[in-house]
């Protein structure tokens, strides 16, 4: 492939970037690149430098050092460019609550140059899309959250991009607005719209067809969700309830048939090499210990624990 | 400019939406001018006076005629002979205190230099001089009754002619009202308040909400954004001023005596660097609270002190000038204003102070360019 089709075929590229914040290195080392009409899932806790990525990739922030290209444009050579050809949409919705439905898909048109005829036919794309038809006049800081954020969501792709960018878009909504939300994601990816999208509900990222996970601003994994999972191909993740749940992580942790474990909740994640023995060596262990009963089985490794497994090795290698 | 538009439209449509804004931009200036025009006064009218005659002739009754006749004093009481008269001035009963001596009337009669006692209230050192004034002239009127009358009982009257005629005459403001003196400081001063804080406030308020952020990710130059700000806030306060300038003909009898096109062109020089400093506070401050205090610090309190609206700058010391010169742009107008409003001038022999208004928009606006778009990065 010669490397200007390349380029058309890559919609954000990124190699080596750094971005510092004086002593802060928000993001580091990160090399990633999305195709064209994916649905790219950015992973990672608060902090973990995923929205200074983003405003990197808009043309907000200029990259400490490293190269960043969104639809084969560098972010340091035109920003400008990059700002009139993409649609970001932040985790605060960022609409003017004053402002009606209409009036906030009139500005932000007239904000992307849009008029006249144009113009009309992306508002009543926008009113089909968000399902807000009959509540074009209303205020919108009167809308419930997930009208809010399917309205955001419209005046962000007003101007047709061919990338949108979404900054956790589904913080603080309601389930069912989260799910039609991603349906709407699917449906702009079905239009060939590249979706670069944020997010730290590991359920969500089952949607995407490919995952990056960050950390500390480092990129741990990047994969589909079958090549995530793949680091348990030589391991298997045990399911381990007992009435003493800390006693037994202490316990467990120091054992070196154990690889991994992690607390969620009530239960235990542990990783070990083969299931049959570790159920056995487990049960052995805890029972004797008088933190009886004990049940563990084997699940199928979830997104977290992938994401866990990563952080450990990662802290462990510090 | 399409986008510039863009961003004037919504900011207007959101204003009217929004009446606390409303209220504040239109509604508190006129409340302060009502307050201020009212309650800041320098005219001394009806000084407390109160008398001490000690001679009760009829020389002593004429000299207290003639001060009660001057309209300037109100005699709040007499005082009788031996009676405490610094415990009358410490409760503040009077402002001045007139003592006549014994023997004031007989000694005038005989020829002889007669003199009177006047105690002045100097606490306020404003009034106390202007009562000093008053006193001083009647004073003065009264010894040149006398002594015209004597030259003529001596037949000496030729001797008259020799005599300075000293005709003062009071220009602009004839009748010294301080209202014309204050209300162009007035108008400097609450436009300078309103304007300064209604951009602060409009752009912080989007920094707050998230929606500058959005701003600067959509294909928008710092200038479409700023000049969108600006220009909606400009036509607000030139309303504004209309509405103040009516307030003040109403209440004050205030006109403007000059050309309205050269008092419009130095009001819009003025508020688009008032409006230019709120920009440039918003590149300062992240919340509406910390703009606000910025506002009054660095634009209501140096207008207010330092701008010639009360106390002359000349008075004040050197390092306050300067600042005077450089942070406060009202200095400029206001001179300007009280040329076109009281001496019916036009811009013409101000060329100056406008240039140095143009400087400082200038100078502020460059700067809230360069910090709004360096916080990009």
């Amino acid at each position: 492939m010669s490397e200007e089709t390349q380029n058309r075929r890559l919609v954000v590229e990124a190699k080596h970037l750094v971005k510092r914040f004086g002593k802060f290195t928000a993001v580091d080392d990160l090399t990633l690149s999305v195709n064209e009409g994916e649905v790219f899932g950015f992973l990672g806790s608060n902090g973990a430098g995923k929205t200074t990525a983003i405003r990197v990739f808009c043309g907000l922030l200029k990259p400490t050092s490293g190269m960043a290209r969104v639809l084969g444009i560098d972010v340091t050579d035109d920003p400008e460019e990059i700002k009139r050809r993409i649609g970001y949409m932040s985790q605060r919705f960022s609409l003017y609550e004053e402002l009606t439905v209409l009036q906030n898909l009139r500005f932000f048109g007239g904000v992307y140059g849009l008029r006249g005829k144009a113009y009309k036919e992306r508002e009543k794309w926008a009113i089909e899309m968000t399902n807000l038809q009959g509540k074009e006049h209303l205020q919108t800081g009167d809308l419930p959250g997930g009208w809010k954020q399917r309205l955001a969501l419209a005046c962000a792709v007003m101007h047709r991009p061919k990338i949108v960018f979404l900054d956790e878009p589904t913080s603080g909504v309601d389930p069912i607005s989260r799910r039609r939300f991603w349906r709407l994601i699917d449906e702009m990816a079905g239009e060939g719209i590249t979706v670069f999208v944020t997010t730290h509900y590991l359920d969500e990222a089952e949607h995407c067809d490919r995952l990056a996970l960050m950390h500390a601003g480092k990129l741990m994994a990047l994969g589909t969700v079958s090549e995530l999972k793949e680091v348990f191909s030589d391991r298997a993740v045990l399911e381990v309830k007992c009435p003493d749940i800390i006693a037994a992580l202490d316990l467990m942790s120091g054992q070196d048939w154990v690889l991994e474990t992690s607390v969620f909740g009530t239960r235990m994640h542990v990783v070990v090499r083969n299931a049959q023995e570790g159920k056995r060596l487990t049960l052995q262990l805890l029972e004797g210990s008088g933190n009886a009963p004990v049940e563990a089985r084997e699940i199928v490794p979830s997104l977290e624990d992938v994401f866990i497994h990563h952080i450990e090795k990662e802290e462990a290698a510090k | 400019m399409r986008r510039t538009w863009a961003i004037a439209i919504k900011e207007i449509k959101q204003i009217s939406r929004d009446p606390i804004t409303l209220l504040m931009l239109i509604g508190a200036p006129m409340l302060m001018l009502v307050l201020y025009g009212y309650a800041l006064n320098f005219d001394v009218e009806d000084v407390a006076l109160a008398v001490q005659d000690r001679d009760l002739s009829s020389a002593s009754r004429e000299l207290v005629d003639r001060l009660i006749g001057s309209n300037r004093f109100e005699l709040v009481a007499t005082l009788p002979p031996g009676s405490d008269i610094q415990e009358f001035l410490d409760r503040g009963d009077a402002v001045a205190v007139l003592i006549i001596p014994e023997r004031f009337g007989q000694k005038l009669a005989a020829g002889e230099t007669s003199e009177a006692q006047l105690l002045i209230d100097g606490v306020d050192s404003n009034t106390a001089t202007t009562v000093l004034g008053y006193v001083n002239g009647i004073a003065a009127g009264i010894n040149a009754t006398r002594a015209r009358e004597s030259l003529r009982v001596e037949g000496n009257e030729h001797l008259l002619s020799a005599m300075i005629n000293y005709q003062p005459r009071v220009w602009y403001n004839p009748e010294m009202v301080s209202s014309l003196f204050l209300v162009p400081g007035l108008i400097a001063f609450l436009l300078m308040f309103t304007a300064v804080l209604s951009t602060a406030l409009s752009v912080v308020r989007e920094k707050e909400r998230g929606t500058l952020e959005q701003l600067r990710v959509k294909p928008l130059r710092t200038s479409h954004i700023l000049l969108g700000k600006l220009l909606p806030y400009l036509a607000i306060s030139l309303a504004g001023v209309v509405l103040i300038l009516v307030a003040a003909r109403v209440l004050f009898g205030v006109e403007v005596r000059g050309p309205y096109p050269d008092l419009f062109l130095a009001t819009c020089l003025f508020l688009v660097g008032a409006l230019g400093w709120g920009l440039l506070i918003s590149t300062i401050a992240d919340s509406q609270a910390v703009a606000f205090q910025i506002g009054v610090l660095s634009a209501l309190l140096p207008t207010l002190l330092l701008s010639g609206f009360l106390f002359p700058i000349r008075n004040m010391p050197q390092p306050l000038q300067i600042i005077s010169y450089i942070l406060v742009p009202a200095r400029y107008y206001l001179v300007i204003l009280r040329g076109i409003i009281v001496k019916g001038s036009d811009l013409s022999p101000f060329w100056d102070q406008m240039a140095y208004m143009a400087i400082y928009t200038f100078v502020v606006l460059t700067l809230a360019a360069v910090r709004f778009k360096r916080q990009e990065g």
